[in-house]
């Protein structure tokens, strides 16, 4: 977009080249200064290098400056050091070259903040293109003042983005939502005056602005919930029409909303869902009624199922942010019987790469933990692939593990025995735990999967057969009953087994149980002693704790050995070792020093251990709000914001309610905006059908109410008058209406749209209804709409055009044709249809005004009629006699309205000043007299009337 | 949001670097480093990883990493997903995505990444705006470029991004106007032993190439649209028709997209086209193995599996094979052990098969694993799920189009456990 920037110094090319002469020469001083402290500099012949670029940025001609410039490039891409050369790049930023000037600009965002004083020559440049009359040039000069990241031009960037806030256009208003978080970074004392401008843009309609609003609310001001309340609904009804990006941020800003102002869903659950089976065949209305007769049973918060309603569609969307969104959206605020809609979703994205699959399969982890049954119908797509990644291997695991019941265990048990023959290690010794989760879980399989795993023991691989033991040693622990043969196998296995961890879970296993195995403990024992000196720490600490158990309960055979293991572990290097030995020593050793506590040694070694818990990693992560980095982390990352519990009782909920007089007052002031959007938000969402609905099912009064009013608002002030194109008699049949729709440009900037009805009252249907000849002023352009290829008898058919009038009231004159005949017809435009609203502070109003006196202004007295004199009606006739946008004004009597040309963009402001006994001051101010003082005269009658 | 974005080549090189934010040092690749050094293959390089001050958020694809810099708490997806975009975008416009192709057009490159982001959260990502604001390089213009210093910089403006249907660029002209869609299926399988199936699914796409005048508003129906399990809609495509009439209404981008992609659930039986014999065994004593699979059509309704190619990781001890193949060109691989059987056509008279020895390694005990069996091929002229596009219209423009559907079945992850 940035390049655009490159038109307005063409408008303007005249202007730029003289007021360029004081930044350039300035420059060039500046140049001769650094270059004079380069000379001194002893980094001479590295300076050399770069010299060449300096001087083809320096050369007359774009080709060689484009080139340097895209070395350049080459050089930051590389992660080169290129800020020398800021002298001589940023002379460049007015260049006339489109690509020169994109290229300065990423040159400039690099390296301004190392050269703050060079950078500030560039200013003025980005603060003329603010003011262009182009949207996208605005657009972009904000974008690349608001990225330079000066201190020093901090209250530039603040009146920019306060501008660009209340700017006619969406996208600039966009890219002002996004200044507002690099304003906020670069200096975090503005937070005040930026939440002001927060405020303003939340209130905005736009699909464009929504997104980059609610992220700058997340970055600066997460916890001034209140500015949401009011624009609530709004943001849950434009949700589906917002682009991708946006509509992440905003789900998981409104789960956030939701768990502070409503009440859980969960409580009653079972009581809900018994009712709604005995009603399967009832619609929701007439169950909500009965719900609502039926005391203490919990209603939704109609404002919570909106969120929920709204939110469904998304899970559609081909980008896995936003299913993910939804989905934990649906985890955190849904009621439990409706959670599980998400999971179809998210068991799709895993067919996606491996990074989302990754994150995905996490967040399965977690729910499938607290709620097994929704993802039970899906067990087979979490069957693993020889072909997966490890990582992949080992969540999928997970999710099987998790989701092991009596029913289909033993199917899973088959499906892990493939995995522990698995080539990859790592996973078949995760697939070893996994079966002793779920035989820890499952009493009914527990035998088989001690057996299976005692088979284990026998395998080649030795990280396998090691984490078996580990499993096994867990598992017996928990099953008191088996122990003898399978630590007599295990025993044997000891010769064989070198991974450390293995051979001391052996070791424990048999001092544990001594007793239970009394002739092949103290040989085991005699074996260790012989290479205790070898062993690993981790195996002699065993031995030590064999060695002291068997000496507890076996002294006669085992005396000796344990004090000879005893003496050896005495001059151990490892401290832990010695002390170890020390301690045992004391213990189990009578000695005079010992006391009472040798007394009760083998209380303290062959105590009554409780079994170790075999849980899920993921058991733990359910605290933090799925779908967030911290999840996947499992650690709270810097700017996570706690998902708060539910409150106990419900905030008052009519904070929500967008009052009738607010609403009158919010809408007026945008509207200009309103109607703008309207066709976006009517493409997707079909929002008259979704509103229609959302006041139904909302079933709250008040609610309705408010929406009722607008619209009302909306019939009364946008249902322009409609007017005849072609008579029925004169068109053989054939019948024509056309109004002015009000939405500026959908066939191009300069054209005013018009709506085309053709009726069909004959009783045959014409064919192919077309437009032809047209015969127009010069200058006068007309966008025809679409040949219309049948129309059936009594049916009628609305089709837009666009006209570019020219700013002028002449007549638009052209055929409309059918398959047999053609019509002359022709549009004249009143002259209140060739203005597109501006909406403006009042401020600014005054400070236009002030610029637009003497030959521009026209103005006139007018009688009021007395029932016209309330704001609200003024308005209402106002804006209906002519398409102007309203300033919100100070006084009372004062109302003022503002538009520009649809042509050329001339401002028209109108202000109307209520005087006594029923008179007015109509004032016009305006650049294009002719069409001023029409509209003048338009005008005067208007509020006469009755 | 996204405060830098690195990019790392297969040999660890940072060759490319972008910041929207205050400049990261690229020292902070070191974390990344260690953490590809820790991962044995570059696949299980975990796609999260927190640092100190920052978390490295990565993609890996085409064999360069794309390792996202971010510097507080964010959707994980959110950033992935942009990734992808990114790379997505660099494919649709030099055509492939690699690291010679970056660094040949790294201006182009880096004015993408500029349009792409704002201050860290995406700006435009459809290609169709990008496409609009910066012109992907031909080598025509490359040419007309050099001789008359025009730039790749569009001039004019992108009013696609204000417009009501932002992923169509505005003025479009061809003079011959063709809508294509391609309804690609995947058989994602895993056949056991016994060759009985596990489990299947089948994962399908509407791909689509729109060349069309103008507006056009167009209509897509199905004749058996209660198949589709699950779908995920292009943004163009309007829920609210699909949801009450199972009919697709969009207006197309320009140029290629993914219109749908659909799930067919592993409840409906899903009709596994080929099937494979195999025999392998390892022995005990003797330090031969013997390996032979055949591969033979099953449920083809009569249509030919072609493309088809075996692939199989063999287990560590294996040091070298002796094949012969009845059809096609096999190549083991003894450093990776990776065999490949480049099969072609099934020819169900003479079903293709591959028979020999595996030499393994002297004094190692035998494999407890027999290697699993990946298999390719594609089906030409059938979706395997039976869906059928019924028709296809188009509204708002008045000309005639040239219309076309193709369908295909391909496998996707397709096991065969031995």
């Amino acid at each position: 977009v940035s390049h655009s920037l490159f038109k307005s110094s063409v408008d303007v090319s005249g202007l730029a080249e003289t007021e360029l002469i004081f930044p350039v020469a300035a420059l060039i001083v500046l140049c001769f200064f650094y270059f004079s402290l380069f000379l001194m500099d002893a980094l001479l012949c590295f300076y050399h290098r770069n010299e060449d670029l300096k001087q083809m940025l320096e050369s007359s001609k774009d080709s060689a400056k484009l080139d340097a410039m895209k070395r350049i490039v080459g050089m930051i891409a590389k992660g080169k050091n290129a800020s020398e050369l800021f002298p001589a790049v940023v002379k460049n930023v007015a260049s006339k070259n489109i690509e020169i000037k994109k290229l300065v600009y990423v040159y400039l965002m690099r390296y301004a903040e190392e050269q703050q004083d060079l950078a500030l020559l560039s200013i003025s440049t980005f603060q003329r293109a603010l003011k262009d009359p182009n949207q996208l040039i605005r657009a972009s000069a904000l974008r690349v003042l608001s990225s330079i990241r000066v201190p020093i031009i901090v209250p530039i960037m603040m009146l920019a983005i306060k501008e660009a806030s209340s700017d006619l256009s969406p996208y600039v208003r966009k890219n002002a939502a996004h200044a507002i978080q690099k304003l906020y970074s670069l200096d975090p004392e503005q937070k005040e005056m930026l939440i002001e401008v927060i405020e303003k843009l939340l209130k905005d309609r736009s699909t464009l602005v929504a997104g980059s609003v609610v992220m700058a609310f997340e970055e600066v001001c997460p916890d001034r919930i209140d500015l949401i309340h009011k624009n609530y609904r709004k943001l849950c009804n434009l949700l589906v029409d917002v682009e991708e990006w946006g509509q992440v941020v905003i789900i998981h800003m409104l789960t956030r909303y939701a768990r502070t102002q409503f009440v859980s869903p969960w409580k009653d659950d079972e009581v809900v869902e018994e009712y709604s089976e005995n009603n399967f065949y009832e619609s929701d209305e007439e169950q909500k009624e009965k719900d609502r007769k039926v005391k203490n049973i919990y209603t939704m918060d109609p404002d919570h199922r909106l969120l929920l309603r709204n939110t469904k569609p998304l899970l559609q969307s081909r980008n896995a942010a936003v299913v993910m969104a939804v989905a934990q959206l649906y985890w955190h605020l849904a009621p439990k019987s409706e959670a599980s809609i998400v999971s179809k979703s998210l068991v799709r994205l895993l067919h996606s790469n491996r990074e989302v699959q990754y994150i995905v399969l996490q967040n399965i982890a977690t729910m499938s933990i607290q709620r097994k049954g929704m993802f039970e119908p899906y067990l087979k797509s979490f069957y693993v692939r020889s072909t997966d990644p490890t990582m992949i291997k080992t969540l999928k695991l997970e999710i099987l593990t998790n989701l092991a019941n009596e029913a289909n265990i033993s199917t899973l048990l088959r499906e892990f025995q493939t995995y522990v023959k698995s080539q990859d290690k790592q996973f078949a010794a995760a697939t070893i735990q996994a079966i002793g989760r779920c035989a820890t879980n499952i009493t009914e399989v527990t035998d088989t999967c001690l057996n299976g795993l005692v088979c284990l023991l026998s395998n080649r691989d030795e990280i396998v057969v090691a984490e078996s033991v580990v499993v096994i040693k867990k598992l017996l622990q928990t099953q008191p009953a088996h122990h003898g043969e399978i630590i007599k196998h295990m025993a044997k296995l000891l010769d064989n087994i070198t991974v450390p961890v293995a051979r001391a879970s052996i070791l424990w296993l048999i001092g544990e149980y001594c007793e239970r195995v009394p002739k092949i403990a103290p040989d085991v024992l005699r074996k260790t002693a012989k290479s205790f000196t070898t062993e690993d720490d981790l195996v002699k600490l065993q031995i030590l704790n064999l060695g002291a158990k068997l000496y507890l309960t076996n002294s006669k055979q085992t005396k000796l050995l344990t004090q000879y293991v005893l003496n050896l572990g005495k001059y151990d290097q490892s401290y832990d070792i010695r002390d170890r030995t020390r301690f045992i020593r004391q213990l189990i050793v009578p000695n005079e020093k010992s006391g009472a506590l040798s007394k009760y040694a083998k209380k303290i070694f062959l105590a009554q251990k409780p079994a170790p818990l075999l849980e899920s990693p993921f058991k733990d992560r359910d605290h933090f709000q799925l779908g967030t980095l911290s999840h996947t982390l499992n650690s709270r990352a810097t700017g996570y914001l706690e998902l708060s519990n539910w409150p106990e009782v419900a905030p008052d909920p009519s904070v929500r309610n967008v009052d009738v007089a607010e609403s009158t007052k919010e809408w007026t002031g945008i509207l200009g905006m309103t109607k703008k959007e309207k066709p976006t938000e009517k493409f997707y969402s079909e929002s008259e059908e979704e509103e229609d609905e959302s006041t139904n099912t909302s079933s709250s009064s008040r609610c309705l109410e408010s929406n009722l009013h607008l619209h009302c608002l909306e019939n009364c002030i946008f249902r322009t008058k409609t007017h005849e194109l072609l008579h029925r008699m004169s068109g053989k049949g054939l019948a024509a209406h056309y109004h002015f729709s009000r939405q500026p440009g959908i066939f191009g900037d300069h054209m005013v749209s018009v709506q085309v009805t053709v009726t069909n009252t004959t009783d045959q249907k014409i064919e192919n209804i077309h437009i032809k000849e047209k015969k127009l002023p010069p200058g006068m352009r007309v966008h025809e709409f679409n040949p219309i290829e049948c129309l059936e008898p009594a049916e009628s058919i609305t089709v837009s055009m666009g006209i570019d009038f020219c700013d002028s009231t002449q007549m638009a004159s052209f055929q409309l044709c059918t398959k047999d005949d053609h019509f002359n017809v022709n549009i004249q435009p009143p002259v209140g249809e060739l203005l597109l609203p501006v909406t403006m502070s009042e401020k600014d109003f005054k400070k236009e005004q002030g610029m637009l006196t003497g030959m521009n202004e026209t103005s006139a007295t007018i009688a009021v009629a007395p029932q016209n004199s309330t704001r609200l009606v003024i308005i209402e006739r106002v804006v209906k006699a002519a398409n102007l946008g309203v300033v919100p004004s100070g006084q009372d009597n004062i109302h003022r309205f503002a538009a520009k040309t649809v042509h050329s963009g001339s401002l028209m402001l109108v202000t109307v000043e209520l005087k006594e006994s029923s008179t007015a001051q109509l004032v016009i101010n305006t650049e294009k007299t002719v069409i001023g003082s029409v509209l003048l005269r338009e005008l005067k009658p208007v509020l006469s009337q009755g | 949001m996204i405060h830098s974005l690195f990019l790392i080549n297969a040999s660890g090189d940072i060759f490319l670097e972008k910041h929207w934010k205050s400049v990261v040092s690229r020292s902070v690749c070191d974390y990344f480093f260690e953490a590809q050094e820790r991962a044995s293959e570059a696949e299980n390089v975990p796609p999260v990883i927190p640092t100190p001050h920052h978390y490295l958020l990565s993609v890996y694809r085409h064999k360069i990493f794309f390792v996202a810099v971010i510097q507080s708490e964010v959707p994980p997806l959110f950033v992935i997903e942009f990734l992808h975009r990114v790379v997505d975008t660099f494919q649709d416009y030099f055509g492939v995505c690699s690291e010679v192709m970056i660094k040949d057009n790294v201006v182009v490159v880096y004015e993408v990444l500029e349009e792409m982001l704002d201050n860290g959260f995406p700006l435009a990502t459809e290609s169709n705006i990008l496409k609009e604001l910066i012109k992907p390089p031909t080598i025509l213009r490359t040419v007309v470029n050099t001789i008359t210093g025009s730039t790749n910089v569009g001039d004019q403006l992108p009013t696609g991004q204000l417009s009501v249907v932002p992923w169509r660029r505005t003025g479009v002209k061809y003079t011959n106007n063709e809508a294509y869609f391609d309804v690609i299926e995947e058989i994602d399988a895993i056949i056991d032993k016994s060759g009985s199936t596990i489990t299947a699914e089948i994962q399908g796409v509407i791909d689509a190439c729109v060349k069309l005048t103008g507006m056009p508003d167009l209509t897509l129906s199905f004749m058996n649209p209660r198949l589709l399990d699950d779908v995920s809609f292009h943004p163009c495509v309007r829920f609210k028709r699909w949801e009450s009439e199972r009919i697709l209404s969009f207006i197309p981008p320009d140029g290629n997209f993914r219109l749908l992609s659909y799930h067919v659930s592993a409840q409906n039986l899903v009709a596994i086209p080929v099937y494979v014999k195999h025999n392998i065994s390892f022995r005990d004593s003797s330090s031969l193995g013997r390996f032979e699979i055949t591969v033979g059509p099953k449920q083809t309704m009569g249509k030919t599996v072609e493309g088809v190619m075996v692939t199989s990781q063999m287990p560590k001890g294996v040091l070298n094979m002796t094949l012969t193949p009845s059809q096609g060109t096999h190549i083991f691989d003894p450093v990776t052990k990776l065999l490949s059987w480049d099969v072609g056509k099934i020819n169900p008279q003479k079903l293709p098969s591959l028979k020999g020895s595996m030499t393994l390694q002297a004094g190692t005990s035998k494999p407890d694993e027999n290697p699993t069996i990946n298999l390719q091929f594609k089906i030409q002229q059938l979706a395997i799920s039976g869906l059928k596009v019924n028709r296809l219209d188009m509204y708002g423009e008045k000309y005639k189009p040239f219309k076309g559907i193709k369908y295909m079945t391909k496998a996707g992850k397709f096991q065969v456990r031995t």
